[in-house]
Formats: C-alpha cells, structure tokens, sequence
C-alpha cells in the first residue's frame, strides 16, 4: 500500500510506488472494461459528485463511467457561471455539497490551486479533474498507463511534450510523473508558451521541432487554445502548424517505432495533422480515452480504501 | 503632569545610536534637561524610540468600515507602536474632493487615538484621466497624492498631473510598475510561479515602472515618492537615480523584507500581496537597500481585507494584508538576525518618514513632540490574529514565532496604549 492519501490533488507529491500501486490498480481495470459485464459493486452505496467549474465532455464522462461502473451514485453539476454568477464562493459550494454528504468530489476548476482549497473544506476525498494551470493528475496517470502498455515500460524512455507549455496543466502533471518515473523529457514550443525557469525543472527546453524530436520514443501533443494564435502568442494558426504542427515529415525524425498522443479534444491540422491521428500504427490517442476510465476506477477505489481505513483506525 | 522614563536605552535615529539614559514627557513634549517629574518608570533593559509613523495605511473607511475604521484602526496602532498613520485614499469612494477629504479629516480626529494624516487622490476616483483639486486639497491638509496602487499609464496626463501638483510642491507618491506587463499576475514569475501553475509578472515590470516614473519626475521636477520597491532590478536603477538630485524617496513593505515568494506555497492567500512576494535574492538586496539608505522608508502598507474576499482561489482573492500591529516585531526579526540595527529600523520607521512628510515628530530629541513608545526588543510570544485589534485578521504572521512587543505607546505625551 503507497498510495495512502485522502485526495488526489496532483503528482507532484507522490511517490513513485503510489504511482506505481495506482497503475497496477488500473490495468485490473482495463482487463474488466474489456468484458461483457463490465461491472463492478465496489463503491456500492457511495455517492460521487462530479463539479465541474470549466467546460468539459470527455474527462466528466470518463469519470461518470468510471463511478458508475464501480456501482457508485454519481451526479453531475455543471457550474460554469451558474452559482457563481449569483455571487456564491468556491467555499460555500463546496460545505453545500459537503452538507449533502458526498463521499467523493471530482473537481475541475479554471483556477490553479482552487481545488486544493476545496478539499481543505470537505469531508469526503476529492479528485482534481484539472485546476487552472497548474494540474491534471489523472491525464498524467492514464497517459503513463498507455506509455507502459505500448512501450513495455515506464522509465528511461525519451518523451517529448509538444505545444502550448506555458498554459497547460497536462504539461506539468506528465512532466512531474514522467519525471518521477526517471525518463529523460524533452518540451518543444515556441518561446512565448514556455514558462518561466521551465529549464529549471530537470528538462530540456527545445525551440525547434525537428531537432527536439529526434530519436524520441514518445510524442506527446497538447491542445493549443485557438485564442493564442490571434497574435498574441504566436502569429497564426498557419505558422503554427508550420513549425510545430506534427505531420509525418517531423515525427520521422522521432524513433520509428515512436508514438503519438494527445490528450484531446485535437484541433486537426492545427497541432497534429489529422491522418497521424488516424493512424493506428502510431497514434495510440484512443487508448489513452481507454485508459482514462480505467485509471480513474482505479483512483476511486484507492480513494475509499484510503478513507475505509481512516475509519478503521479511528474506531480501534 | 510629567512622567520620567528612567535607565531606557534611548533609540536616536537622527544621532544613528542606541544609549542608555532619562528621558522626561512633559506637557506633551520631549524633555532632555530636567529630569524632575511626577512619576516615573523604570525602563531598565527596555527601549524608548519615537513612535512610528507608518506611510500608506488602508483605513476602509469610508465604504468598508466593517473591514477596519478610523477607531479599530488606532487602536491596532496604538497596540503596534504606531504613534502617526497616513491613511491611503483608495477607499470607496477614494478621497478626491474637499468635501471627502473633510470626512475623513473628520472621522480620524474624533475616532483614532493616535494622530492620522491623509493622502488625497491625484486624479478623480484613481482613475487617471482628470486631476484632482489639488490645491484645495493641499489647503484642506492633504500631506501627500496618490492613485495608489492605479498607475497612471496615461503619460501626457501623469506628467500634468506632476507638473501641476509642483507648483504646491506637494508629495506625489507613485506604485512603480508596468501596468501591461502586470496585468492579471498574482505571482513573481519563476520556478515556483511555473510550479503553482499561477499567472506571474517578471520583476521588470517594477522597474519599468520605476523608470519611466523617474524620467518624468526629471521632466517636471515634482516631489516624488515610490511606494515599494522590492526588486534586486529596481534597486540599482534607484541607486543611480538617487544621485542625480532629483527630489525622490523611496519605499518598501514589511512583508516584502520578512517574506519570499516561496511562502505562497498551498496557495495561501493572506501573502497575496501587490506587489507579488519577490525571491529571497530580492528579499535580501531589498534590506540591504534600507541599510545603505537607497530605500528611505519602510512601512506596514496595512491593508484589511474580510474573510469573504481572501478565502477564495489565489487567481481570485483581494491582495494586500493588514500590518499596523506587526510592524515592529517583523522589523526587530532583522535587528535580531543582524541585519539592521536599531537606529537604522527607526530612521526607516520613524525619522525618514517624518522629515519627508514635513512632520514635527520622529526624534527623542529636546522639546519634541512626545510620540514615543516603551518596546520590549525580546519578549518572545507566538502571533495569534484572533487577538489583534483590526476588524479583520488578514495577517501572514498568524502563528509566527515573533520577539519583540510594545509596552506603552504615547501620542502626544498622553499614554494610549499599555500592556
């Protein structure tokens, strides 16, 4: 047992075996999606909210799926501008819902650390979905998942993180583990979408596409706003594709058995040109969408292990 | 009436020493001659120094008052050894009319127990765009104009705004710092900015800021005072400024010279500051810049803000922090470790202050005004906020080993405080 907290907030403060645990956890879970009755009673009886501060369709329903299918009662509130409109806080959402005696809040929020400040108000475990810029622990853990299962293994391999650095919570979540999990990380994109001191977290910084995609193992894209392009970041979309858009002739100088992800939603032939996402001998996109549930089912249940527990000990 | 302070070490800033000996308040004023007097107090091993006069203080008051008033606001100064606040006027509605000066004239002679001076508004509701009546102002008792933490970005209007307030030769005070460069930022961008995922300002935003502040200051020839300067960068631009003889002073915050960046750690909010929390390289350029003098003044730059609008994610939750009660004892934080000595924390605090608002108090010497405090440099105690005197509690020393209190502060030879 290493993977012991009440919440999952981000990867940043995790071991390498609580990583590990959860991986393993999942890949129980991906054998079990793949049958007939995919279902499991696990989580029968507790209730799961999926709060949703920020636009989102894939990963709320990778997590309504995920809780369902471990035989939770799972609601979901879209909150974009609603309550917030009305003048409520963050906070007093929050003990509303705590008062309804969730026994998990899954949380995406635009604003980075807004989820930290949640969990410190709740009862129950929270799951960041995403806050701001800062993280996205389950993309990170269900991207590993998909290296591993591809690749064999999950360390020593070059991976490139491709695109909009600076405003991506996908970035630093899969830098820590990928980080964590002694890989060797490459980023690349234009110098106004790289953070500040970003050389200083243990990566290599490249401005140039094709020279920081050689002989790397893994192509990790990530989704550019369109809003950036209007001149602001970067000149537009046109130039964009040009000189970081991933086409066939920039991924071969990537290994050749080198694999494209994304996390989505893509903007085809924005930052990846559309027939390298159809393309099932390198893009493993899809698998990742796979992945997500399976990690998430096996988050959820580390969850309520980690709180049955605390329970235990309390009552002896 | 007459008290006699006896065997206290004597903080002169205006002589730079610290020595032990008598000191007498009478009628209000300073006596260093006759040591005859009603009563007297021991003051062995305790110090006396001039009151502290603290230069950009936030009195919510008008608009806000549950957030802090004139009295809550005195009674925080007398606790904290602050003997003068100038209040900011970046109220709701700011202070940029005669008739709202009047107010706050009003309200802090009958409520604060300790004396309270007024910076009015440059230009109409901080705006930027039309200048106040600063004439009428200055007549009315304004010490000092100020749109605060609102730069005025308008060149043309700022260097009128300047030019006109020289005539009065009036104190402008200005926030050094590149509005479209800080714009939405919360964070000093860096690692730690990158690793919090926060929207972060480049510490050259301050000195762009200061510069082009300085050259219209060269234009104009105002009197000109920057609020904080917190940058290793702006530093040494003031440094040269400096000597130029051009008629500038500058200033910093407390929390800048007792925290780094990295205290933002968990998104903690009551160091949300305006300035960002700057790197501990900054951090100790920026004491070293008080030691040397290149920065004139330090104050508390008391800021109340409630519960409701700090417990909020950081990207959304109001900046600044109070600090009329910690002052001294974050202060005496660099007297212990040695970084400042005495009589320099009380030319920051009291002196310089004093001299560059044209104010007869800061010095122990003869006849002087008697605003002074009694301090225990040593006490130890842990900082609880429940127990400050402000409405609000926003303080970032909350549970923070201090050493150091006040025990009795005198506003005019009146004692208004006492432990």
């Amino acid at each position: 047992m290493s993977f012991t907290q009440k919440h999952l907030l981000g990867i940043e403060g995790l071991a390498q075996s609580a990583i590990l645990e959860i991986l393993d956890k999942a890949e129980k879970y991906a054998e079990l999606n793949l049958k007939t009755n995919k279902r499991v009673d696990i989580l029968a009886g507790l209730t799961q909210i999926n709060m949703f501060f920020e636009n989102s369709t894939r990963t709320q329903a990778s997590f309504e799926l995920a809780g369902k299918r471990l035989g939770a009662d799972v609601m979901n509130m879209q909150l974009q501008g609603s309550s917030i409109k009305k003048g409520e806080t963050l906070v007093d959402t929050a003990l509303t819902l705590n008062a309804m005696r969730p026994d998990l809040l899954v949380v995406r929020h635009p604003h980075s650390g807004a989820v930290d400040l949640l969990s410190q108000k709740v009862n129950c475990s929270v799951v960041n979905a995403g806050d701001g810029q800062h993280e996205h622990p389950t993309q990170a853990l269900l991207d590993a998942l998909t290296i591993r299962r591809t690749k064999g293994r999950l360390h020593r391999l070059n991976i490139a993180i491709c695109g909009d650095i600076a405003h991506s919570r996908v970035a630093r979540s899969n830098m820590f583990l990928l980080g964590k999990m002694e890989n060797r990380i490459r980023l690349i994109g234009p110098p106004t979408l790289m953070p500040s001191k970003i050389s200083e977290f243990g990566v290599e910084v490249y401005y140039d596409m094709i020279e920081g995609l050689k002989d790397v193992d893994v192509v990790m894209m990530l989704r550019i706003q369109r809003e950036r392009m209007d001149g602001g970041f970067i000149p537009s979309e046109r130039e964009y594709f040009q000189l970081y858009g991933l086409d066939f002739k920039k991924l071969s100088h990537a290994k050749e058995d080198a694999i494209v992800m994304h996390p989505g939603p893509m903007n085809r032939g924005v930052e990846i040109d559309g027939d390298i996402a159809d393309d099932i001998t390198r893009s493993v996109i899809q698998e990742q969408v796979e992945m997500g549930v399976a990690v998430r089912m096996a988050i959820m249940e580390l969850l309520s292990r980690n709180q049955n527990n605390k329970y235990k000990k309390l009552l002896t | 009436m007459s008290l006699l302070l006896k065997n206290a070490l004597l903080v002169e800033p205006d002589l730079n020493k610290v020595a032990e000996g008598n000191i007498v308040i009478r009628n209000g004023l300073i006596d260093r001659k006759d040591f005859r007097a009603d009563n007297e107090i021991d003051c062995k091993g305790k110090f006396v120094a001039p009151g502290i006069i603290d230069l950009g203080v936030k009195v919510s008051e008008p608009g806000e008052s549950h957030k802090e008033s004139f009295e809550s606001a005195g009674k925080a100064a007398a606790a904290g050894g602050v003997t003068t606040i100038i209040t900011r006027p970046d109220t709701k509605a700011a202070i940029d009319t005669p008739e709202a000066y009047d107010f706050v004239k009003k309200k802090g002679n009958d409520d604060c127990i300790v004396n309270v001076f007024h910076i009015a508004a440059l230009t109409k509701e901080r705006k930027g765009r039309e200048i106040c009546e600063i004439g009428m102002l200055k007549d009315a008792g304004a010490i000092a104009f100020s749109d605060c933490d609102n730069v005025i970005q308008d060149n043309k209007i700022f260097s009128r705004a300047l030019k006109y307030a020289s005539t009065f030769d009036a104190l402008i005070i200005g926030h050094p710092q590149e509005k479209s460069l800080s714009q939405g930022a919360v964070s000093t961008s860096g690692k730690f900015a990158t690793l919090m995922g926060l929207p972060s300002v480049s510490p050259i935003a301050e000195r762009i800021g200061l510069e082009r502040d300085l050259a219209l200051v060269e234009m104009t020839n105002a009197k000109y005072h920057f609020d904080q300067i917190t940058t290793i960068s702006s530093i040494e631009v003031l440094k040269r400024a400096k000597k130029s003889g051009l008629d500038i002073s500058a200033g910093t915050s407390i929390h800048h010279l007792s925290f780094n960046e990295l205290d933002i750690a968990d998104y903690k909010t009551f160091f949300k500051l305006k300035p960002p929390l700057r790197s501990e390289n900054d951090r100790l350029e920026t004491i070293e810049a008080v030691r040397d003098g290149t920065i004139d003044i330090i104050s508390s730059m008391h800021t109340p803000q409630d519960e409701e609008s700090k417990r909020l994610p950081f990207e959304e939750a109001a900046s600044g922090a109070i600090g009329l009660e910690t002052i001294l004892p974050a202060m005496l934080r660099l007297y212990h470790s040695n970084h400042l000595k005495m009589d320099q924390i009380f030319n920051a605090i009291s002196l310089k202050p004093a001299k560059r608002l044209g104010l007869a108090c800061g010095s122990l010497k003869h006849k002087k005004i008697a605003d002074l405090i009694i301090f225990d440099a040593d006490k130890p105690f842990i900082l609880n906020r429940e127990l400050l005197h402000s409405k609000v509690k926003n303080t970032p020393f909350d549970g923070h080993k201090l050493q150091g209190q006040v025990l009795r502060t005198f506003v005019k030879g009146k004692e208004v405080f006492s432990l």
